[in-house]
């Protein structure tokens, strides 16, 4: 009885020192898998996720409280890329049928007030005080941070149109 | 010479312990989707089936069989193997993070995996040296291995196939491994 | 399978289809000139690469040749009036692509004069030097009239710069029902003889092979008589096979070289040239004309009249099967509308698309000849893998792409994959291998894209950030700045007041 209770307390003992040594050399500095995700985001930290910036996107994606597809620049690419590197298996499909959009402004509503370009993580609406303000095609993410900026409803999200350049022939249904 | 070699063979391939003796069903259903991963989970249990046959057999027959206390074998037995899993989890997390997030869950339910546990009380019945133990716990890892990963090449496969919607995801994979041990019943043949 | 047949299995000489060639009896007919329609619709993307610029406004006259759109970026062609009168509109319209998309075309109103802007030809092209003669083809706006429409300066330009050694003139025409190509080599042999000759002064090339399927008797001889006098000319016939006038395809046969699959013709010593095109060049650089008009076959089951008929840029598919005949039954029995070759063409949405630099023949097929059918699963067969030009493994390429699993249909060669349609075709399942491919294709394209987009992106945050910074810093610095003046300024005032107050003292005591 005495010899069961000794043995296993010290084959308990011993197992836990050693693990916690072995813990001490082994110990891994913040979550590379993380950052490894955060390299592949946009970096825009637009907010549209839901997280404070890319990084809290990234690490609720790998905590497993965000779905992969929960970025909304990052796209079909960026949800099967992160798929791919947790292993994970996504529903792409939610993210098809909207289309990438971006920010239009109104130029007869505009005022020039240049609030939305202050707010813009991509710096891609230009224009000075006063004056009509435009937004940069390539530069927008499309991440809507400035619509609710703007005091007349002069900024609005529009689809980006499908041009011959950008036209992807369906996949065919069957087979 | 040759009985390190029909032992190998015994416990990779005529007694697997997977197709066989039904033994760690859990991570070949589950971490079997793709070849990478099912490679990384073999790799992991080998190492753990390792080390736990080597420590299982000092333990028993350095600490419990002098002091009489058999009936304490799976207890003890379970206390290494969690011990081993943990550290080959910090191991993994440290070395390969991709791995680790792929294995998931599946990796410290290789401490539940009867494979690992199965294989220890088995040296213990079958009074094996330690060598031997040794031995018996690298062919049956090799054995789980093989198994782990023709079973994923073969859901690899299977992915690309048109599936009868009653059949897709786990049964055609159920189907699939079935097929694949009336395969593995073959080398009973063997008769060594 | 004879053992002749299974020796060329072996040998990997097997690859390729027989489609029925349909080319006569439009083939056998001589081209009719087409008048000028009242409206022409010229897109300003004809060729591959970047769309050229309008260089004329609304309302305003030109004259037959004139520039209307210029050449945009290093790939890229300019487009010229195909007949004088008035620019009606700059818009869009329909573009002869299965999206039924729209792009941006200039529309021009004959005034029916049909006049020509003053040309300048050259009468000895051989004293020109080759650069010379690579711009002047570039500023007439050729490109391939074989269908892919690239720019023929670039080419011509980069193969005198990379040592180019042979010009392989592409007179295989391997589409089916297709005969334009075949119509001008029996009717200006001798033209293009000439145009050969000047494009290998042009590239410097030593030699020019012709091939020609042998299914063209006539042309072939008509070619071999006009090349009778040249000597580094040579008429080569070749097998009639599918896809035999693909680039990579008839280099092989003719030189028994192999393209790279990571490179280009121009690697291994080699351009192709369609024999069509060789015509436009001579036309650019003896007359100094643009290329403004091109031979269009008319075919299918359900024209009237098929045949060649010789149209201007611009002219509305619609006007040309109307003058071609029309359709029988007033297009009662069409199933299909195709512009180019049946196999790599484009199914457009309707007739009213105009005919463009590349557009090399419009067909109207009937239910008999499209003989769609729902595909059934996969055999595994192995027709599509025996038939790949490229070596492929389609029907491997396709179970990945249907799964999305794009990168392993990479690994599989997908890239290599030229969209001929041969697998599509051998399959008896009727699996659209093929579609499976080109969507891949255009996926893996929107795929780049969005990383690129994504990089941008991020150098665009970090700008950004590094330039919140350096204005906080500089904020700060500034008031730094202001407050260090202020004190300075408040010390020099209190020292002169001290110094007022003492020198005051001083006067006072």
């Amino acid at each position: 009885m005495i010899a069961a209770i000794l043995s296993l307390t010290i084959l308990g003992a011993v197992l836990g020192i050693a693990l916690g040594i072995a813990n001490r050399f082994l110990k891994v500095e913040g979550n590379p898998i993380v950052e490894e995700l955060v390299d592949l985001m946009p970096g825009s930290n637009c907010g549209q996720c839901g997280f404070p910036g890319c990084i809290g996107a990234a690490e609720a994606i790998v905590a497993g409280t965000a779905a992969a597809t929960c970025c909304p620049p990052g796209g079909k690419m960026l949800a099967s890329a992160i798929a791919a590197k947790l292993g994970l298996s996504v529903d792409l499909s939610a993210l098809g049928d909207d289309g990438p959009k971006i920010a239009i402004v109104a130029e007869e509503l505009c005022i020039g007030c240049c609030r939305c370009s202050k707010v813009c993580p991509t710096d891609a609406i230009i224009g000075a005080a006063k004056q009509v303000h435009n937004v940069f095609r390539e530069a927008c993410t499309g991440c809507a941070s400035c619509i609710d900026k703007c005091p007349t409803e002069a900024m609005v999200m529009r689809p980006v149109p499908v041009t011959l350049q950008h036209w992807v022939m369906p996949k065919p249904l069957t087979a | 010479m040759s009985e390190i070699l029909l032992l190998l063979l015994s416990t990779a391939l005529v007694n697997n312990v997977v197709l066989i003796k039904f033994l760690g069903l859990c991570p070949v259903m589950g971490v079997s989707k793709s070849v990478d991963s099912a490679l990384g989970m073999g790799l992991a249990t080998t190492f753990v089936l390792m080390l736990a046959s080597a420590a299982s057999w000092m333990l028993d027959n350095w600490l419990l069989q002098p002091l009489g206390l058999g009936y304490l074998r799976i207890l003890t037995f379970i206390l290494v193997i969690a011990s081993v899993v943990q550290f080959t989890e910090m191991f993994v997390k440290k070395t390969s993070p991709g791995l680790y997030q792929s294995l998931g869950i599946y990796l410290p339910l290789i401490t539940t995996n009867c494979a690992v546990l199965g294989v220890a009380l088995l040296n213990v019945q079958q009074q094996f040296s330690l060598f031997k133990s040794l031995l018996y716990g690298f062919g049956s890892a090799l054995g789980f291995t093989l198994v782990l990963l023709i079973f994923a090449g073969l859901r690899e496969r299977v992915a690309l196939a048109r599936v009868p919607a009653a059949f897709a995801g786990a049964p055609v994979a159920f189907i699939t491994i079935s097929l694949l041990a009336l395969a593995f019943m073959g080398f009973s043949g063997l008769n060594v | 399978m004879g053992f002749m047949n299974l020796f060329k299995h072996f040998l990997g000489d097997d690859w390729g289809v027989h489609p029925d060639d349909h080319k006569r009896p439009a083939a056998d007919r001589p081209v009719r000139v087409m008048p000028v329609p009242a409206k022409l619709y010229l897109p300003l993307q004809q060729h591959l690469g970047g769309p050229a610029r309008p260089v004329v406004l609304v309302g305003q006259k030109v004259k037959k040749g004139e520039l209307i759109a210029e050449a945009q970026g290093a790939v890229s062609a300019p487009i010229h009036a195909p007949t004088s009168g008035t620019i009606a509109a700059v818009t869009e319209i329909t573009a002869p692509h299965p999206s039924g998309l729209t792009l941006a075309a200039i529309i021009l109103e004959s005034d029916g004069l049909d006049e020509w802007i003053e040309l300048s030809g050259c009468d000895d092209p051989f004293a020109l030097d080759p650069a010379e003669i690579g711009k002047r083809v570039g500023a007439a706006g050729v490109v391939g009239l074989g269908g892919a429409a690239f720019p023929s300066a670039v080419k011509l330009t980069g193969a005198s710069r990379s040592k180019v050694t042979t010009l392989i003139m592409n007179g295989g025409e391997c589409e089916p029902y297709l005969s334009c190509d075949d119509r001008q080599m029996r009717d200006s042999a001798a033209g293009i003889v000439d145009g050969i000759r000047i494009m290998l002064h042009a590239t410097g090339a030593k030699v020019a092979l012709v091939g020609i399927e042998d299914n063209k008797p006539e042309a072939i001889a008509a070619m071999r008589a006009a090349a009778a006098g040249v000597a580094n000319v040579e008429i080569r016939p070749v097998p009639a096979r599918y896809p035999m006038g693909s680039e990579k395809q008839l280099i092989q046969v003719l030189t028994g070289k192999e393209v790279p699959a990571d490179g280009r013709a121009f690697d291994i010593g080699v351009i192709v040239h369609n024999v069509g095109t060789a015509l436009a060049v001579r036309a650019a650089i003896r007359d100094g004309k643009p290329l403004i008009s091109r031979v269009v076959t008319v075919n299918g089951n359900c024209a009237t009249d098929p045949g060649n008929i010789e149209v201007r840029v611009g002219t509305l598919a619609e006007e040309v099967i109307a003058f071609a005949g029309g359709l029988k039954g007033d297009g009662l029995g069409l199933a299909r509308r195709v512009m180019g070759g049946p196999m790599m063409g484009m199914q457009i949405p309707h007739w009213r698309v105009p005919v463009v630099k590349g557009s090399s023949g419009i067909l109207a097929f009937d239910a008999a000849e499209v003989a769609e059918q729902e595909p059934n699963p996969c055999i595994r067969c192995g027709s599509c893998v025996k038939a790949c030009p490229m070596g492929l493994l389609p029907l491997e390429m396709s179970a990945r792409i249907r799964n999305e699993a794009y990168d392993e249909a990479i690994g599989l060669g997908l890239k290599d994959c030229i969209a001929c349609g041969c697998c599509a075709y051998v399959c008896p399942s009727k699996i659209p291998l093929v579609q499976f491919f080109v969507h891949a294709k255009g996926e893996l394209a929107t795929q780049d894209r969005a990383k690129l987009r994504n990089d941008a992106t991020k150098k665009l945050a970090l700008q950004r950030q590094d330039r919140l910074e350096r204005e906080n810093r500089e904020k700060v610095e500034a008031a730094a700045k202001r407050k260090a003046e202020r004190e300075a300024a408040a010390a020099a005032k209190a020292a002169a007041a001290t110094a007022a107050a003492t020198e005051k003292q001083g006067e006072t005591a």
